[in-house]
C-alpha cells in the first residue's frame, strides 16, 4: 500500500439515524474524493479514509471532528476515497452526502 | 437547456437520460466490487471501479444501461470495470432488454492494469457484438469531456447507433498519443481547434461515423436515445462489404490525409470553413448524402 494512507476515526453520542439506503457522492479524481454513507446500528459514527496524500492525519481529524460536531449524527459509517482534496472540499462532500441520505445540512 | 451533459458526473447523466427514478443498479458502490490492482500500486480505488451498470426504463421500455465516469482514471477500463460491462452485456443476451445503452467516457484501457485491462476491453467488444448479433439494439452515447478513445473508441463503433454532441470526441489514439509517437508537426495536441475538427462530433457526423449529432444537453441525448431504441443494423457479410466499400470511397476522397475542413469540402459540405462555428442543428443538415449511407440515419 505504498503511497496510500489509511485512517480510521470513530465518534460517539450522535443522534441515531433511522436505517437508510447507502448513498455515494463525489468522484475519485485529482483534488476530489468520493464519500459512501451507509447505515449502521447504534449511535456511533465511524469514518474510514483511504487517501493518496500521506501525512495529513491531524487535518483529517480536525475536518471530521468538525463534521461530527456540525451534524451530530450517529448510526452511520462513512467511507472515503480521497485524491488530495482540500479540507473545504472534504467538508462540502460530507455535507452533500448527508443531504443525499435525506438528512439536513446545517 | 442550461444543463451540460459533459459537465455532469456519470451517475447524474444516467439519471437524466433514463426515465426518472427507473435506474436499478447492479453491483452498487456499497458492494465494494473494486479494482484489486490499484491498491497494490498505492492508488485509491473507486467503490464502483468507475462504472455504474443496471437496468432502467427508457420511454417506458426496459433497457440495460451503463455509464462510465471519465473523472476517475480518465474512464480507463480496468479488470473489474470491464467485467461489469461484460456481465451486463451477457445478461442482456439472457434477458433480452429492448436495448443496451452505454454512456461512454473513456481514454481506453486503464494502463495501471496493463494486460488485465487490455483483455477486459477485448471482452467488452466481443460481448457487445454478441448482443448486436442477437438483434438487441446497442446504443453508445458520447458526450463527456474526456471523449471516447482507445479500446472504447473501437467498442463504440461496434454498436448499432452512436450518438455524439458537438463537443464530444471520438477516435482511436488520443491527441497526446499521436503527438508523442509522430511529433507536433504531425498532430499538435495543444491546438484545440485542430483536435476538435479532427475528432469532434461534427466531424464524426459529417463523415458518417456517428448516427446522431446533438447539442451538449442531457434532454437532447435522451431524445436521441429514444429515437434509436428500435434501430438494429444487421451484420451480414453483404452489409459489411457495403460498409467497407463506402469507407474505401471516403479514404479515396481523403487521399493525401487532408485537414478535416478540406475533407468536408471535398465531400461536398457547403461552407466547410464555417462548420466549426455552427450549432449542431446547422451542421446536422449539411451531411453529404454519401456519408449518410455510412451511418444509420437514426437522426
Amino acid at each position: 500500500m505504498a503511497g496510500m494512507e489509511t485512517l480510521h476515526y470513530a465518534f460517539d453520542g450522535g443522534r441515531a439515524l433511522p436505517p437508510f439506503a447507502p448513498a455515494l457522492v463525489g468522484v475519485v479524481a485529482s483534488g476530489n474524493l468520493e464519500v459512501l454513507v451507509e447505515s449502521s446500528p447504534g449511535t456511533g459514527c465511524r469514518i474510514d479514509v483511504d487517501t493518496s496524500a500521506r501525512g495529513f492525519g491531524p487535518i483529517w481529524e480536525a475536518v471530521l471532528r468538525d463534521f461530527h460536531a456540525r451534524h451530530g449524527l450517529g448510526g452511520l459509517v462513512v467511507s472515503i476515497h480521497d485524491m488530495g482534496a482540500t479540507p473545504a472540499v472534504v467538508s462540502l462532500r460530507l455535507d452533500q452526502a448527508i443531504s443525499a441520505i435525506g438528512g439536513v445540512t446545517p | 437547456m442550461n444543463a451540460s451533459f459533459a459537465e455532469l458526473a456519470a451517475r447524474e447523466r444516467l439519471a437524466a437520460v433514463v426515465d426518472a427514478g427507473s435506474f436499478h443498479e447492479w453491483l452498487p458502490p456499497s458492494e465494494r466490487v473494486m479494482s484489486p490492482h490499484l491498491a497494490q500500486l498505492g492508488v485509491p480505488a473507486a467503490f464502483d471501479d468507475g462504472v455504474a451498470i443496471g437496468r432502467a426504463r427508457l420511454a417506458g421500455q426496459a433497457i440495460f444501461v451503463a455509464a462510465q465516469e471519465g473523472e476517475f482514471m480518465g474512464g480507463g477500463v480496468g479488470e473489474v470495470h470491464g467485467a461489469k460491462l461484460v456481465g451486463l452485456l451477457r445478461r442482456a443476451l439472457r434477458d433480452r432488454p429492448a436495448a443496451v445503452v452505454l454512456l461512454a467516457e473513456s481514454g481506453g484501457v486503464r494502463l495501471h492494469e496493463a494486460n488485465a485491462g487490455l483483455i477486459a476491453v477485448s471482452e467488452v467488444m466481443r460481448a457487445l457484438l454478441d448482443v448486436r448479433a442477437a438483434g438487441i439494439p446497442t446504443l453508445i452515447l458520447i458526450g463527456g469531456a474526456n471523449g471516447c478513445f482507445g479500446g472504447m473508441g473501437i467498442v463504440a463503433r461496434c454498436a448499432d447507433t452512436v450518438v455524439m454532441s458537438d463537443i464530444a470526441r471520438h477516435a482511436m489514439s488520443g491527441p497526446e498519443v499521436i503527438e508523442s509517437a509522430h511529433g507536433a508537426g504531425e498532430f499538435d495536441s495543444r491546438d484545440r481547434a485542430l483536435v476538435w475538427r479532427t475528432t469532434g462530433g461534427k466531424h464524426r457526423w459529417l463523415t458518417g461515423d456517428c448516427d446522431a449529432l446533438v447539442e451538449d444537453d442531457p434532454h437532447a441525448f435522451r431524445a436521441a436515445a429514444i429515437a434509436a431504441l428500435a434501430v438494429h443494423r444487421p451484420m451480414t457479410l453483404a452489409d459489411l462489404q457495403q460498409e467497407s466499400a463506402l469507407l474505401q470511397g471516403r479514404a479515396d476522397v481523403d487521399g493525401d490525409n487532408a485537414d478535416a475542413v478540406e475533407l468536408w469540402s471535398r465531400l461536398g459540405v457547403a461552407d466547410a470553413h464555417g462548420v466549426p462555428d455552427l450549432d449542431a442543428d446547422e451542421v446536422r443538415v449539411r451531411r453529404p448524402a454519401a456519408m449518410a449511407l455510412l451511418a444509420n440515419g437514426a437522426a
